[in-house]
């Protein structure tokens, strides 16, 4: 018999082998470099905080209990107002592209190409555009001054705007398409049963286009919302050091601030956060699907 | 008794997208109360009729008139029609409870909150579905009859007066199947609502229409009583779509060429076929005649009754179907004929041929439809 009959074999005798020979790889994937990092992670934030980075031995919770200090406080109200307002503008310019795309027939393909279109190019490059058409000199303050809106150029860059302005800018896609996908699964005899039952457009819209797209819109947010929070880049380039957002922090922590303990800290913090708000959210979801 | 005026009228009514037509000069009229039926293979057009008449669709602008309660409504939405439209694959909408998709055509007119429950209530009722068991379910914990059913109760809640459904039982199974079409057609007479219904199974056309309009490529290809269209079909197409015919063609004859008003055939071997004579034929152009399974028999050669039309021919397959026996019988002109025999019951009293006998094929001249050329 030959090896691949005895491995088909093999694994048509045991479903469970087979099912496991298929995940193995990407949990071993995890275990290695999600889990095991993670481990470290929080090891570091209850240690104590080494000299020239890195950590010395003894336990506390001094690290955590930083937080508490206003400075900090702010970092982090100020995070989570940017990542709100990114999902924010992300859905209000989102839902409407999604909704054209969904119903745009044959041209549908090429509409969702030119949307992730923008990935072909780095992020980074396109973060360095950003403060091309935003600064002082940039294009929309040259052409706002010569259309004589403004007389003297306005501080666009290394403002909160700016950092909103970026992140919904790089985000904005992982909103469009996964509203694009449950728009497009909608069955349009739902809308004509809709009207035939006396609902006008605004109505067919709001008691059923919407409520059948939420999924896509949570998918969505989430998406948006959960890089918005952890966001470094964007802020670094284009918020300068007035916007720091806890990314900032992390990154700061483990740099030039040399407390990777605290860094530590911070990250898992922000983890923590986000997963409890997470399960909080599908809890409430399957409540109403339940209802 | 004077007739009512048309509750649903089509004048040449025609809709194309794009290059092609879909309807094409399509005209009928509806009675009230009356229960009609589309009926035609799929891209004939009948669901885009149905849509032009829930107003989905528009006519073309020089595309004929739609008129419902002798009022022209070509560019009328469908909220403005007063119309209930069923949808075969039920439309009901997933997110809310079988109480709140009742519900939802009497919120959008604005019904008093107050009457509202009650009516939700009612409804179900209508198409027997247990309010209380069914109410705060969704649509996906339902079984397809039952979700079939809250459609329905959906559509009728409102009380429209023209009701329609398309291909509504298209997605359930045999027996499910015939058991709406009755309560179907008992919501039909007990309500007095007038009901159009889309459908491709013939079957079902007949068994619950008081009309049948057939439909062929956009056009109307027929439109009549269900015994109409099966015993007098105009044309080959409806013939054969509707119930099963045995086509035969040949040259006319000279009128008064047979005894009483029949007409001979020449068939290509020689042979005389009688039919009755119509005023569509003339003496030497093509004629072809479709006689139905069960119109024929079979006879020994040489025992055929006098008078009638009979084709010699041999016995192939024999087809138990339970009421009547078909029996496949190659002609010696070569054509394959099928022979509906009422069933004796084969235990007792079986059939007399079997595969290979010579026969004949009978039938009496009256018992055949001559068609218009398509």
């Amino acid at each position: 018999m030959s090896i691949r009959r005895r491995l088909l074999g093999f694994f048509a005798r045991r479903p469970a082998a087979g099912a496991w020979a298929l995940l193995g790889p990407g949990l071993l994937w995890l275990l290695l470099f999600f889990a095991i990092p993670l481990a470290v992670l929080i090891g570091y934030s209850v240690l104590h905080r080494g000299t020239y980075g890195g950590v010395s031995p003894g336990f506390t919770l001094e690290h955590y209990r930083r937080f508490s200090d206003p400075i900090y406080l702010a970092v982090a109200a100020r995070t989570l107002r940017i990542a709100l307002a990114t999902t924010g503008l992300c859905l209000l310019l989102g839902y409407p592209v999604a909704y054209v795309i969904a119903r745009a027939g044959r041209w549908r393909n090429a509409l969702l190409f030119l949307v992730i279109l923008p990935f072909w190019t780095s992020f980074l490059v396109r973060t360095y555009a950003m403060i091309v058409l935003l600064r002082t000199g940039g294009v929309i303050n040259s052409v706002l001054m010569g259309l004589g809106v403004t007389g003297a150029p306005l501080d666009l860059l290394y403002t909160p705007g700016a950092v909103v302005a970026g992140l919904v800018y790089g985000y904005l896609p992982f909103m469009i398409l996964p509203i694009y996908a449950s728009l497009e699964r909608l069955d349009l005899d739902l809308l004509d049963a809709a009207e035939a039952l006396g609902a006008r457009a605004w109505s067919r819209f709001r008691r059923v286009t919407l409520p059948l797209s939420l999924p896509g819109v949570a998918a969505g947010s989430l998406l948006v919302f959960i890089p918005a929070l952890g966001a470094f880049l964007t802020p670094d380039l284009l918020g300068g050091a007035k916007t720091m957002m806890l990314g900032n922090l992390v990154q700061n922590q483990f740099g030039p601030a040399r407390n990777w303990p605290f860094g530590s800290a911070v990250s898992f913090a922000l983890m923590v956060v986000v997963f409890a708000g997470l399960m909080v959210w599908l809890r409430v979801r399957d409540a109403e699907g339940e209802a | 008794m004077p007739e009512l005026p048309p509750i649903v009228e089509f004048r040449q009514v025609s809709k194309s997208f794009g290059e092609a037509r879909a309807v094409d000069a399509v005209s009928f009229a509806v009675r009230p109360g009356e229960f009609f039926s589309l009926l035609g293979p799929s891209g004939c057009g009948k669901t885009t009729t149905l849509r032009l008449l829930a107003g989905f669709e528009t006519p073309d602008d020089d595309g004929g008139e739609v008129r419902i309660d002798g009022e022209v409504v070509n560019r009328r939405r469908p909220y403005e029609r007063r119309i209930g439209m069923v949808f075969q694959s039920y439309a009901l909408f997933p997110h809310l409870s079988v109480e709140r998709n009742v519900a939802f055509g009497l919120e959008e007119h604005r019904i008093p909150p107050t009457e509202i429950p009650g009516r939700v209530e009612r409804a179900p009722g209508l198409v027997r579905l247990a309010p209380a068991t069914y109410a705060r379910r969704k649509p996906h914990q339902l079984s397809g009859g039952q979700r079939q059913r809250v459609a329905l109760a959906r559509a009728l809640v409102l009380e429209p007066t023209i009701l329609l459904l398309d291909e509504p039982l298209g997605a359930l199974d045999l027996k499910l199947r015939k058991e709406m079409q009755l309560e179907l057609k008992t919501l039909n007479r007990q309500l007095g609502m007038t009901f159009i219904y889309v459908t491709h199974d013939q079957e079902e056309a007949l068994a619950m229409s008081d009309r049948i309009a057939v439909m062929s490529a956009a056009r109307v290809a027929q439109l009549g009583t269900p015994a109409e269209i099966y015993e007098n079909p105009r044309t080959e197409f409806v013939a054969q779509f509707i119930g099963e015919a045995n086509l035969f063609g040949g040259v006319a004859g000279r009128a008064g060429g047979g005894a009483g008003g029949l007409r001979p055939i020449l068939q290509a071997d020689g042979r005389d076929l009688l039919v009755p004579d119509h005023p569509g034929l003339r003496e030497g152009t093509e004629v072809r005649i479709a006689v139905r399974p069960e119109w024929l028999d079979l006879c020994a050669p040489g025992e055929v009754p006098p008078g009638e039309n009979a084709l010699p021919g041999t016995v192939g397959d024999v087809i138990y179907l339970g009421e009547t026996m078909h029996v496949v019988v190659t002609l010696a002109a070569g054509a394959r004929v099928r022979v509906a025999l009422r069933n004796e019951g084969q235990l007792l009293n079986p059939l007399r041929w079997t595969r290979g006998d010579a026969v004949m094929v009978a039938w009496r001249p009256e018992d055949c439809q001559v068609l218009e050329p398509a």
